[in-house]
């Protein structure tokens, strides 16, 4: 079993239509817990590097909603948009999560569970996110395929710790 | 990669059993029943999952003597690795900011502390 606690991104797939993110950060969870929800914060991380952040609101109550839209290097915009369903600082937070962009901002949105859980001054964030079936799950994680980035089997060995 | 592909290899990972027994794989060859030794099975359960690994084309069957040995077949694996890694390229370049913005929180934090 890998460090609970550890910096290194953890994605893993533990049904056919949800995607789980582990990430651990050197801070206590009342200010990461900031960090994820406050617009004024999240405009410094959320996104590539090289894109910029040309809209970001959130009202961070239940029924409250939250739209983060960036604009990539090439010009793209990409929206997100949602409602907060429960917010209960620095604990938790559920909300729906809808790529604002026709044909996918019909039918059944995504729903997000976020944890935040702090251990020696480290928070570990799980991020869970269940789609409504499991094509849409699926184009998510295959999203930026075209990339292809050329992978090494170290990579290989990072992911099956991610299995373990 | 076709999609069909992707598609058995995820629902055979999404087992945590299943899961278990491919990372005991990644360590060597093991047989059916040290396979099942960790999980309170019985072979014929664990041999069920083998059936679903191997299907996926995640492991192979190999005979040796009395024992019928399993191992790891990488290929798949790292299909799978290869189209997620822009998803955990994209989360990862995310989190190395968030990280550089939450120590910038903390120091701004010490010298409001400091200030007062």
């Amino acid at each position: 079993m890998s460090n609970p606690a550890s910096s290194t991104l953890k994605v893993t797939t533990p049904s056919d239509r949800e995607i789980v993110i582990v990430r651990a950060f050197d801070a206590p969870r009342d200010l990461v817990f900031e960090a994820w929800t406050k617009p004024e914060h999240v405009r410094h991380w959320w996104g590539w590097r090289s894109s910029t952040m040309v809209h970001c609101e959130a009202e961070v109550r239940p029924g409250g909603s939250w739209r983060y839209v960036t604009r990539e290097e090439n010009g793209v915009e990409v929206p997100f948009t949602g409602v907060y369903q429960e917010v209960t600082p620095p604990e938790r937070v559920v909300h729906t999560e809808v790529y604002d962009v026709e044909p996918f901002n019909s039918g059944d949105p995504a729903v997000t569970t976020v944890t935040f859980d702090e251990e020696d001054g480290r928070t570990t964030v799980t991020a869970t996110t269940l789609y409504p079936t499991k094509e849409v799950r699926d184009m998510v994680l295959g999203s930026g395929m075209e990339d292809g980035a050329a992978e090494s089997y170290d990579r290989l060995a990072e992911h099956l710790e991610t299995l373990a | 990669m076709s999609t069909d592909r992707l598609s058995s290899i995820f629902s055979a990972l999404a087992d945590p059993t299943r899961r278990a027994i491919v990372a005991r794989l990644a360590s060597g060859e093991a047989s059916v029943g040290e396979l099942s030794q960790p999980f309170r099975m019985s072979k014929p359960a664990i041999s069920k999952h083998l059936k679903v690994l191997e299907r996926a084309g995640l492991i192979a069957k190999s005979r040796e003597a009395q024992w019928r040995l399993c191992r790891l077949e990488a290929a798949p694996l790292r299909e799978v690795a290869d189209w997620m890694e822009p998803y955990r390229r994209y989360w990862d370049e995310s989190f190395g900011r968030l990280d550089e913005h939450l120590r910038q929180m903390k120091q701004e934090q010490a010298k409001e502390k400091e200030d007062v």
